[in-house]
């Protein structure tokens, strides 16, 4: 808002927008690397491949924390240098607090219902 | 049958038995208000300012005029929480023995709820947010915000929130749930009425604001420093407001989401918070606690920001310990997302878990204690000098070291097992916040009025509010710890036991003598005001201060600085002073800035009705003013002519001006 | 107190002794706006954080109801992921467009992405619809309450992201590619391409580990 002299800029369009660039390449590779993290959890669990229900957790959980890295690396262009670093870590820094959140309530609601209602935890599952 | 179905359809749950006509109290504060309220409507208009507040206020998108609405907002709000604070101390000494006192349960239950609610979010978060605002871009070297355009939009969703309070004070009722609104109290089973959709949706509202207002001055911080200021030069203040916004922008979504979470169980017959299908009413307060403890952070640290200031312009010495005062408050931005349970110990999930959270909680008391021993060593051996911002610190260490201790004592879980709801708890935050929080705002204002006016606040009132609060805080809570240990709970509206009357009454004597302080701060504005060629400071200085807001003029221009100053050191105008900076009173360049808009009033008011709407069930209302809101917000968007340049000749005639009023001086 | 002379800027010290103090030529700040999108989104991120957490702590708390094994028909999410993840690399292709300078390039392929991204709404509708016709709407379950609310924000971004598109074709036409628009097409590719981040969140931990026994 503060930044529009887009009319009386010769030269300006990158310049001030500060915006990553991107290439045809860059989003090819992170398309078909999303495609393929995407397609084999998919079939690990549609085609049942591994017996274990824990151990397909486990598994499919990876394969979507690599290719949330894809994309943030190929779609969003994420790296250290953008905005000097902060959006960086303004990721990391949401990244500890998304796991905060999600790991201490899982952590903190499972150690309540074990201790406070122990018979109705098998009647919810 | 259809007649009635479009009157329900227009007003939904609302008619004519919404309007609390049966209750006395609420009657005769009514007339008041409406009394109070046409006489200001009437002096503006027979001023003629309505035009003047228009352009000059409601639409700037000038950072100063906005904190300083920020502030006005806070204090307005401020009077109106505590009427609700001395009403629950008059009503607690008064009913024992039988009595029930004059406010009858349904009654008292809104009161606690809404001195709570108001407290921190419309008088706190506004309060903080406003000097903010104010100090920061100053302290930066900046023209203004990053995005001046949702800064006022921002001011404006607060004040939407703030409405809608006001209005459940007079058009049905407030949530009787306590602050926080835990289900199942807060279900629609145990509350059916509209109080608890008053407190969700004006929360809902305001929250925009709030995280915008993070969002814009967290990149203000990040982009828009003067060139050399480094991380580790900026001024402390500004550090605890970039850490504070980040645990804005961090926080206030999980307060979004449970909020939204409990209007779906009322309004859609979601089951997340009800026992029968499965749902949970622990994963409510644990949600809003991860949201709610980086708030009280979010409060105290820029007091603490502002204590800093204070506490070494006025010792007229550098801060001691600058870069551990920064880290210092690193760490407690990021501890203060692994302490929430301590706010629920008693829920029972166990050893391991409680004793996790209990040792956090006593680990975050580590840096905060490392602050403290910076203030008082910036104070050794320094020329300290005891204005009224200084006294406020002063104060403030004292008070804030006995809330500090007896937040560790509760951190122990079997302790808090005792003390949990109890008045202990209650002591315990009101010494926090009162002490830290509300003493750090009132030396702030003190500190930096002379910089938004001109003038500085007339020092005898300053003096009487300060002892009047201080001496009428230990009255009024001290009391509340011994009931507390003595086992007592809060939010009770009677008692049996006679013998603990004569504590209530000691609070509630406590409650009086702050409203001395708070008269004595108003009585200080008016006087100021009368007194203001006296109290006048031409210099843009007043107080010798180290940091760049004191390189400018009283009040600032509103382009702030003209030419954008450069840094070379942390006390940066201390160091130009030292080096007998020249002011530069020529070679004026035209200034970028952007224009006025009334896209954000006009949006935070079409939010007001969305919000009334949905409260009262009002699907036509609701509809209609969901789509204007989408409207105007689109059609702000199609304004691509945002921004002016103020030309050389007007800079050069307002420093000119300036250069002239130091002449005077002189 | 401290004569600070030590940490003079390089270059900014003129004749040795004096520092200059002001700047003497117009200072452009940077602009903000694409930080300050991209923190807004860490700030969503942890509206959805809260909401998956809470799908983590109810999501398996049935009330007797049907379970996600008896409801995901997982060849219709994947059928949507498929659409999502096309909308993403259509997106890229029209920022493509726009370094390129190509305006009509631009539209279109933003055009195709807004109708991928329909596409996608109206697969999760008819999901939506058809769950609620079997009686397991959000009232069945706080399993289902916390499915819904996830999923139904999810969609509601996506909901919003093509509206915002739209305004934005019609900017696009009026003002061609100049700075502001560029800026709003660089944040709305950040807030696309961040639903599709959540939506990989989304399938695997809603979907995909619902159905596993």
């Amino acid at each position: 808002m503060s930044q529009s002299d887009h009319a009386h800029d010769p030269h300006g369009h990158d310049h001030h927008d500060d915006a990553p660039h991107s290439t045809f390449k860059g989003y090819m590779t992170g398309f078909v690397l999303s495609v393929i993290l995407t397609a084999i959890p998919f079939w690990l669990v549609m085609a049942g491949v591994i017996q274990d229900s824990g151990m397909t957790a486990l598994v499919i959980l990876g394969f979507a924390a690599v290719q949330i890295v894809v994309h943030m690396i190929y779609f969003l262009h994420m790296n250290f240098h953008s905005e000097g670093g902060w959006n960086m870590l303004a990721l990391i820094f949401t990244a500890v607090i998304v796991f905060i959140a999600l790991a201490g309530s899982l952590w903190v609601m499972y150690h309540l219902n074990v201790n406070m209602m122990p018979g109705l935890m098998k009647e919810y599952l | 049958m259809s007649e009635l179905d479009l009157t329900k359809l227009i007003f939904g749950r609302l008619s004519w038995e919404s309007i609390p006509l049966h209750d006395p109290i609420l009657i005769g504060t009514f007339i008041m208000v409406a009394i109070g309220g046409t006489a200001v409507l009437g002096f503006i208009t027979y001023k003629k300012a309505w035009g003047y507040l228009w352009h000059e206020w409601f639409t700037s998108i000038d950072h100063k005029k906005i904190g300083i609405m920020y502030m006005v907002l806070g204090l307005v709000m401020l009077l109106r929480g505590f009427a609700d604070a001395i009403m629950m101390r008059i009503q607690q000494a008064w009913a024992f023995g039988g009595s029930e006192g004059y406010l009858p349960p349904e009654h008292y239950d809104q009161i606690f709820t809404a001195h709570g609610v108001i407290m921190i979010f419309f008088v706190a978060m506004p309060l903080i947010t406003g000097v903010m605002n104010y100090v920061v871009p100053l302290q930066i070297g900046a023209r203004d915000v990053a995005f001046p355009f949702l800064n006022n939009f921002s001011f404006w969703m607060t004040t939407a929130g703030a409405v809608l309070v006001m209005v459940s004070l007079f058009i049905g009722e407030f949530a009787k749930t306590g602050w926080l609104a835990y289900p199942p109290l807060s279900g629609i089973i145990k509350s059916p009425g509209v109080g608890v959709d008053y407190y969700i949706w004006a929360l809902q509202i305001a929250g925009v604001g709030t995280l915008l207002s993070g969002v814009n001055l967290l990149v203000t911080i990040v982009k828009m420093r003067a060139p050399g200021m480094s991380l580790m030069r900026m001024p402390v203040f500004t550090w605890t407001a970039l850490c504070t916004n980040v645990l804005i922008v961090a926080a206030f979504p999980v307060l979004t989401a449970v909020l939204a979470l409990l209007a779906l169980d009322r309004y859609a017959d979601f089951a997340f918070f009800t026992t029968d299908l499965g749902g949970n009413v622990m994963m409510y307060i644990n949600l809003i606690w991860i949201w709610g403890h980086p708030e009280v952070y979010i409060l105290i640290l820029p007091a603490f920001g502002i204590f800093s200031e204070v506490v070494s312009t006025f010792s007229r010495k550098r801060l001691f310990g600058y870069a551990s005062m920064v880290y210092a408050t690193v760490v407690i931005t990021v501890l203060s997302y692994l302490v929430w349970l301590h706010h629920f110990f008693t829920m029972g999930s166990g050893p391991t878990v409680n004793s996790f959270f209990g040792i956090t909680t006593m680990i975050i008391s580590i840096p905060t204690g490392a602050k403290v021993f910076n203030w008082l060593f910036t104070m050794y051996r320094g020329r300290i000098e005891f204005d009224v911002p200084m006294l406020w610190t002063v104060g403030f260490i004292i008070t804030f070291v006995i809330g500090g201790m007896t937040g560790v004592l509760l951190a122990v879980p079997p302790a808090d097992f005792v003390l949990h709801n109890s008045l202990f708890l209650v002591a315990h935050f009101h010494n926090v916040i009162i002490g830290g929080v509300l003493f750090g705002l009132f030396a702030g204002i003190t500190y930096w009025y002379p910089k938004a006016f001109g003038y500085k606040l007339d020092p005898f009132w300053g003096k009487m509010s300060f002892w009047f609060w201080t001496i009428g805080f230990y009255f009024a809570f001290m009391p509340l710890y011994v009931l507390g240990l003595m086992g007592v709970t809060r939010r009770m509206n009677k008692f049996d036991d006679p013998s603990l009357q004569i504590w209530f009454v000691i609070a509630a004597f406590g409650a009086i003598l702050i409203a001395i302080g708070i008269a004595s701060f108003l009585i200080q504005l008016y006087v100021s005001y009368r007194r203001r060629d006296e109290l006048r400071d031409d210099t843009g200085d007043p107080w010798h201060g180290r940091t760049l807001e004191w390189s400018t003029s009283s009040p600032p221009p509103y382009y702030n600085f003209a030419f954008t100053p450069r840094v070379h050191d942390l006390d940066a105008w201390w160091q130009m002073k030292e080096h007998g900076y020249q002011r530069p009173t020529s070679g004026f360049l035209p200034i970028h800035m952007p224009k006025n808009t009334g896209a954000g009033i006009i949006l935070a008011g079409i939010s007001t009705v969305l919000g009334f709407a949905l409260i009262w069930h009002m699907w036509l209302l609701a509809g209609v003013s969901f789509f204007a809101l989408l409207a105007v917000a689109i059609g702000h968007t199609f304004n691509y002519d945002r921004d002016y340049h103020i030309p050389a000749d007007e800079v050069a005639g307002i420093e000119a001006e300036r250069t002239r009023m130091l002449a005077n001086h002189v | 107190m401290s004569e600070i002379t030590h940490d003079t800027l390089a270059g900014s010290a003129e004749d040795g002794q004096r520092l200059q103090f002001h700047e003497t030529t117009e200072h452009h700040p940077e602009t903000g706006t694409l930080l300050g999108f991209w923190i807004y989104l860490m700030s969503d991120c942890l509206i959805f954080a809260s909401l998956f957490a809470t799908y983590g702590v109810l999501g398996r708390a049935y009330a007797h109801g049907p379970t996600g094994q008896e409801l995901f028909d997982l060849p219709l999410v994947a059928m949507n992921t498929t659409l999502l993840l096309l909308s993403s690399i259509t997106y890229g292709f029209a920022m493509l467009r726009m370094q390129m300078g190509k305006l009509g390039g631009v539209m279109v392929w933003l055009a195709i992405t807004g109708l991928l991204g329909a596409g996608f709404l109206g697969l999760e509708l008819y999901e939506f619809h058809h769950l609620i016709t079997e009686d397991a709407g959000p009232g069945r379950s706080a399993f289902l309450s916390s499915f819904f609310a996830l999923v139904g924000t999810h969609g509601l971004h996506v909901l919003f992201g093509i509206v915002w598109l739209v305004t934005l074709l019609f900017q696009l036409k009026k003002h061609g590619l100049i700075a502001e628009n560029r800026r709003r097409l660089f944040c709305l590719s950040m807030f696309w391409h961040f639903l599709d981040v959540v939506w990989i969140g989304v399938f695997t931990f809603v979907y995909l580990m619902g159905v596993l026994p």
